[in-house]
């Protein structure tokens, strides 16, 4: 074979290149991190249980939105029997008032940018 | 009935609490309280405007301030960008075909103020092709749905009133204080008066409404300029008045039949 020694040298090269990233990261301190939003409220529990929250807010702000301007309908009850009126800037920015911290952490991470806020007021200190 | 030194103290005392904290707590009762009692409720709303009491206050603007307020309505310069939800004009434009040469000298100088009729016939409506705007039937109020309108502008053609305002540049930089309770709108989209459905909800009158009451609360006269009420009840303020004075409404030839009737 000729040259085995630097196809052999080439080869390790591209792995090392290729798999850059991975080693990166392991020297870097640990896994790749998520977004941590932060809760500054004092209350207990969400609108719903966090896993739903968690991956289905949006469903929830489309159907209050729908409910609200379409049906007339601004009171939401939750599970335990607590009620609330069905409003972005009334109620979710009223227990999550850091949008900043809060909301925009998850979605800069998840590269989405909700555009309700250019009618919607933003909490005062919250802005991005 | 004695009153005891005791109970006259306790009570003077209480008085001059609920003074010092009747708004605060007044305010947080009444945020509450809807959730659980509902808003107000008719089954057609409809508005009475007494044109000489409201030009008895002349150039008084309280119910378009309070309106442009709550609902974040922006203030241009420029006439080609104005946002209207409740405004004024005179008599020959707002009642074009009702006026004549001869009508009293006052009437032709009054100022008419306007705001969209909430028809029960809205052309505006049937032309919108994202139902943006439709009117409830619960209650016949014509509604908006800022979500979904596109900005088509064929509502502002079809509203022979110009009750309806298309914003041609970002409303944000134009309001001089914003309301945080009300989204404002953006470029791009319709806007109108809604008979404040957001406040009825909450057991709340319109501001418009609400603002010319506190007008008149302290005159001689308490009875405002503008009535509000449930058309279809009897026994409302707004029947009374339309029973007992003549009234108008503006181009009554469309078959638009406008829900806003003036005294005049
Ligand atoms: C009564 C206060 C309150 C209101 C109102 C409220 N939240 Fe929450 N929210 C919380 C609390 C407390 C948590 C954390 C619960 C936990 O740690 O299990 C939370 C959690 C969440 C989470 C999950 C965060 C995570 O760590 O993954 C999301 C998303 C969220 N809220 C969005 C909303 C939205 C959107 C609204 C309006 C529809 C809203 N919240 C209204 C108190 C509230
Ligand atoms: C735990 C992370 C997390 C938090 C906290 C969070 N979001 Fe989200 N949000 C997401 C993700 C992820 C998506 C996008 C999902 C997708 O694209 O399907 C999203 C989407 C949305 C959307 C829909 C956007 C669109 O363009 O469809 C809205 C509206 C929204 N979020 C509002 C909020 C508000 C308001 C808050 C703060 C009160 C909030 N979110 C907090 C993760 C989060
Ligand atoms: C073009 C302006 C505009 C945009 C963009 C917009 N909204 Fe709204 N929204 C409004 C207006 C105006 C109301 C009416 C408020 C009322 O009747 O109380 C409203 C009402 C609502 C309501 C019910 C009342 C309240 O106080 O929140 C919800 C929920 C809502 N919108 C959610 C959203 C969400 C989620 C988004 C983004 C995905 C969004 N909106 C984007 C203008 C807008």
């Amino acid at each position: 074979m000729y040259d085995s020694g630097k196809i052999i040298s080439g080869l390790i090269i591209f792995l090392i290149i290729a798999t850059a990233p991975i080693w990166y990261t392991a020297a870097s301190g640990g896994t790749t991190k998520g977004p941590e939003p932060e809760i500054i409220t004092t209350e207990k529990q969400c609108v719903r249980d966090t896993d739903y929250m968690r991956h289905d807010h949006m469903e929830l702000l489309n159907e209050w939105r729908d409910q609200v301007v379409r049906g007339d309908d601004r009171v939401y009850t939750t599970a335990s029997g607590r009620k609330f009126e069905k409003s972005l800037s009334n109620t979710c920015m009223s227990c999550h008032p850091n949008k900043s911290e809060f909301c925009d952490r998850c979605h800069n991470y998840m590269g989405v940018d909700p555009y309700c806020w250019s009618c919607h007021i933003e909490p005062k200190g919250g802005s991005r | 009935m004695k009153v005891r030194r005791r109970t006259f103290i306790k009570a003077a005392g209480l008085t001059a609490l609920s003074v010092a904290g009747g708004k605060a707590v007044a305010q947080r009762y009444d945020a509450e309280s809807w959730l659980s009692t509902g808003g107000l409720k008719a089954k057609r709303w409809a508005m009475v405007i007494d044109l000489r009491k409201c030009n008895e206050q002349h150039g008084c603007t309280d119910c378009i301030n309070a309106c442009h307020h709550t609902h974040n309505v922006p203030k241009f310069e420029d006439r080609k960008h104005e946002i209207k939800w409740v405004w004024k004009d005179s008599f020959e434009h707002a009642f074009i075909e009702q006026e004549n040469e001869h009508i009293p000298e006052e009437l032709k100088r009054s100022h008419v103020l306007m705001l969209c009729n909430h028809c029960d016939n809205p052309p505006c409506v049937s032309v919108c092709p994202t139902q943006s705007t439709w009117k409830r039937e619960e209650d016949g109020i014509v509604m908006m749905d800022w979500h979904r309108c596109i900005g088509c502008r064929y509502c502002v053609v079809a509203c022979p009133y110009g009750s309806r305002s298309f914003n041609w540049v970002d409303p944000r930089e134009h309001i001089s204080e914003i309301n945080p309770d009300f989204p404002t709108r953006t470029k791009g989209v319709v806007e109108k008066c809604t008979f404040c459905e957001e406040r009825l909800a909450k057991g709340k009158l319109p501001a418009c409404v609400e603002a010319c009451r506190k007008r008149f609360a302290g005159g001689e006269d308490t009875t405002p300029a503008l009535i509000f009420g449930d058309l279809e009840d009897p026994n409302s303020e707004v029947r009374q008045l339309l029973k007992a004075n003549f009234t108008i409404r503006r181009k009554p030839g469309l078959g638009t039949e406008p829900e806003v009737y003036y005294i005049v």
